[in-house]
């Protein structure tokens, strides 16, 4: 069968040998567990208990503010010990709920039970899942109700679940396929009864032959669901490149999928959706891959959304080396972080610990030799949006769609001469945005000037 | 333990292609037609292999010196400018004549414009060119003999005694002439010529070991070369000629030029598109050079006014963004 991919990306270095054969292990936490009230796009979760309010598996203990939000909920039993700042593995320092765990994980009502989707209406179905904090646990952590509700919902021709993972040493969604697979085919039945004309497509990497081989077996007698195989290649599962790959449709920044007639999901998600709305339980715990050359015994485990990466880490047999780089998430996109001792929130995949900084290398002269642009999935032209960026050439950078880049990071990783190309064409990024909304925010200041006079 | 890591943005690996290994690359490419180069007309080759590659190493690291520069000596860049350029002079050539012609391309054309990656024309060519203005003589002298026994004073002085060895004309002046060539020994290249240009079969095959390790593409050279033959084809004067066109293909500089200088990094298009439409211009203006004009340094010329359009190349083909064409989506 012919294998579905995009132009451009790269091959690496995969690592996910290191953790695919390890079966699952729930890990329950011993310390207090943290909750970041922003663990998604979108304004942060407004918090719905104090200090000292004891709280129950289960419970909204932050609730969304707003159109974009999402609810936190605990996965433990015990009492609030605090509010307040903590620094999470985005780099940032975020109000957070502490629960200290009374180790008895007494749930809530109606926690846990059965229900069936086929008697719920479709707002039903988009209010449970709501309700239980699901947002994208791919990465982005967008609001997954604001996805299920699209503008024009009969335009939706395609429900994907990405099951990609293109990202190196990542195997937590593989796991995830190969042992629970009637969880992402239940999620997906779910999505597919909010869209009446979708066809549901499983879109997996073809290094998981196993999973691929299963999911086309369960879905055999499935008229509207379809498995693809996908080429190995990153940036696979990215946004753009999966859509384009499943569906041969383009889309840019200014356009989301669910305007090309797509809904796409990464399995983890969907996994969740199926529990959430199937089975009353809401968005508590996610699978976490420890991996990388310094991490003892390199595998995946389920642990409850809040735990310190220090248990996971140590449930891993700790680090056999002393790593240099600590990464959360992919290898590719993710974050690095001086510290592990930071909590698992809904959208980190991952810790992985790194003998050696491949990244600490001196940037070079250009050689021109065009691989940048050759791997750039978007087509861009990443030395001349670094170049611009550097020389704050903003009109340069928009001309040559620079607040196109999708961050991939191909550019830098095949760059000879090590030059920071994502780094800078993100961070300019950064500041062409914050000048646009100065830009807005000036043009309205003096319209309301105007109007007052 | 610290508890302390490394930080920095993503992405957080790197493949394991650099500069150096890709000058490294380079630089092992051109060792069969170095090796052939030194076999089909003697040791004297040597001498001038190491004097050129010397005097590009030493200028560079002297100038980074001088100027309190990072020393950029190091990423093999002017080692591959030094070999290219010995491949390029006449096994003749005294050897301050082919240290000049080092100084140059690593002063004049590579390093006052900025170093690596901002020269707008191919070092090594470049000096060729310089050379060739200057000593057209000295530098159209293609022996054809080896000298077996040189003593250490034929070897150091200026080539005079080489010189003596020419013999009858190169196989493009015989093309030109109308007469037919040995198409074999042009293609093994047991011909005179400079001492890297003549063998095709060495340099394909380290072209053949770039294209491999993905140093280079195709694109460039096949577009060059036959752009150059359907040139030929038309206006050579003689028609369907297998003979003519092979010779005009296997003939002076077109194969090193075409899969050595013609895909130079820093002197040819990034882009897919540009690198084809490069390929063309120089394979017209090869023709031109060649068919219409005088006949000599066709491809030098070609490749370094193929180089000055670069920049208007990649501007004009530059891909469009992805999601962003106008074609309809669905």
């Amino acid at each position: 069968m012919a294998r579905l991919t995009f132009m451009g990306g790269i091959h690496t270095f995969d690592g996910k040998d290191l953790s695919k054969d390890q079966p699952l292990v729930t890990l329950l936490p011993k310390g207090d567990l943290v909750f970041p009230l922003s663990q998604h796009i979108g304004a942060p979760a407004k918090p719905l208990v104090e200090k000292g309010d004891s709280v129950l598996v289960g419970q909204i203990i932050a609730e969304s503010d707003g159109m974009i939000s999402s609810n936190i909920i605990s996965s433990v039993s015990g009492t609030v010990k605090a509010i307040e700042k903590r620094l999470t593995s985005e780099g940032k320092m975020i109000e957070s709920i502490v629960i200290v765990n009374d180790h008895e994980y007494t749930i809530i009502e109606g926690y846990g039970a059965d229900c069936d989707y086929t008697k719920m209406s479709k707002d039903e179905i988009r209010n449970k899942v709501k309700e239980a904090g699901i947002v994208g646990l791919g990465g982005a952590g967008f609001p997954t109700h604001v996805k299920l509700t699209p503008k024009d919902e009969g335009k939706i021709d395609y429900v994907i679940v990405n099951g990609a993972e293109c990202e190196p040493y990542l195997t937590s969604d593989y796991r995830l396929m190969l042992e629970y697979p009637h969880l992402v085919i239940g999620g997906l039945k779910i999505i597919l009864s909010l869209f009446d004309k979708a066809k549901g497509v499983i879109a997996i990497e073809d290094n998981k032959p196993d999973v691929i081989a299963k999911f086309k077996d369960l879905v055999a007698n499935e008229t509207n669901i379809e498995v693809k195989a996908l080429k190995t290649k990153y940036p696979q599962g990215g946004e753009r490149q999966l859509v384009y790959a499943v569906t041969k449709r383009r889309l840019n920044s200014k356009k989301l999928p669910a305007d090309l007639g797509c809904i796409v999901n990464n399995v983890g998600t969907v996994a969740s959706i199926y529990m959430a709305v199937a089975k009353s339980t809401p968005l508590t715990h996610r699978i976490v891959t420890v991996s990388g050359d310094a991490v003892a015994n390199p595998q995946n485990f389920y642990v409850p959304i809040g735990t310190n990466f220090e248990e996971i880490v140590e449930a891993a047999g700790g680090f056999k080396t002393q790593p240099k780089k600590l990464i959360f998430g992919g290898p590719m996109m993710g974050t690095s972080m001086f510290t592990f001792k930071l909590p698992v929130t809904k959208t980190t995949s991952s810790i992985l610990g790194f003998i050696k900084d491949e990244a600490a290398v001196e940037e070079s002269a250009c050689i021109r030799c065009g691989r940048c642009n050759e791997h750039c999935p978007l087509n861009l032209m990443p030395i001349g949006l670094q170049m611009a960026g550097i020389h704050n050439e903003y009109e340069k950078f928009l001309k040559m769609d620079g607040m196109e880049c999708c961050g991939c990071g191909c550019c830098s990783y095949v760059c000879p001469a090590n030059r920071s190309l994502t780094q800078t064409i993100l961070q300019t990024k950064q500041v062409v945005l914050s000048k646009q909304q100065e830009h807005h925010e000036l043009h309205e200041l003096h319209k309301n000037h105007a109007e007052n006079k | 333990m610290s508890d302390f890591y490394n930080v920095s943005a993503a992405p957080h690996i790197r493949s394991p292609i650099s500069t150096k290994s890709i000058m490294q690359d380079v630089v092992i490419a051109l060792i069969p037609a170095s090796l052939f180069g030194i076999f089909n007309f003697g040791l004297r080759a040597v001498l001038v292999i190491l004097s050129t590659v010397l005097a590009c190493v030493i200028t560079e690291y002297t100038y980074c010196k001088l100027m309190k520069k990072p020393i950029t000596p190091g990423d093999y860049s002017d080692v591959v400018t030094g070999l290219l350029l010995a491949l390029n002079l006449p096994v003749s050539i005294p050897i301050w004549m082919a240290v000049l012609g080092g100084v140059f391309a690593i002063l004049i054309v590579k390093m006052l414009y900025g170093g690596l990656g901002q020269n707008f024309m191919n070092p090594a060519l470049a000096a060729r060119v310089f050379l060739f203005i200057s000593f057209p003589a000295r530098m159209s002298s293609f022996a054809l003999e080896r000298i077996n026994s040189p003593g250490v004073k034929d070897f150091l002085r200026d080539g005079a005694l080489v010189l003596d060895g020419v013999s009858g004309a190169t196989p493009l002046g015989q093309l030109k002439a109308g007469e037919g060539v040995d198409l074999f020994k042009m293609f093994v290249g047991n011909i005179g010529g400079t001492i890297g240009e003549t063998s095709a079969l060495a340099l394909l095959l380290g072209a053949a070991y770039l294209v491999y390790r993905k140093v280079i593409s195709l694109r460039i050279p096949l577009s060059y070369i036959i752009s150059f033959a359907v040139f030929a084809l038309l206006f050579g004067g003689n028609g369907f000629d297998v003979n003519y066109l092979l010779g005009q293909i296997l003939g002076g500089g077109l194969i090193i030029g075409a899969f050595y200088m013609a895909t130079d990094y820093v002197t040819s298009p990034s882009t897919h598109k540009g690198q084809i439409v490069f390929g063309i211009f120089l394979g017209i203006m090869t023709g031109i050079f060649r068919i219409i004009g005088s006949g000599v340094e066709g491809v030098s010329y070609a490749i370094i006014l193929g180089n000055l359009l670069v920049p208007m190349i990649n501007m004009f083909t530059r891909p469009k963004t992805f999601g962003k064409e106008r074609v309809k989506n669905g």
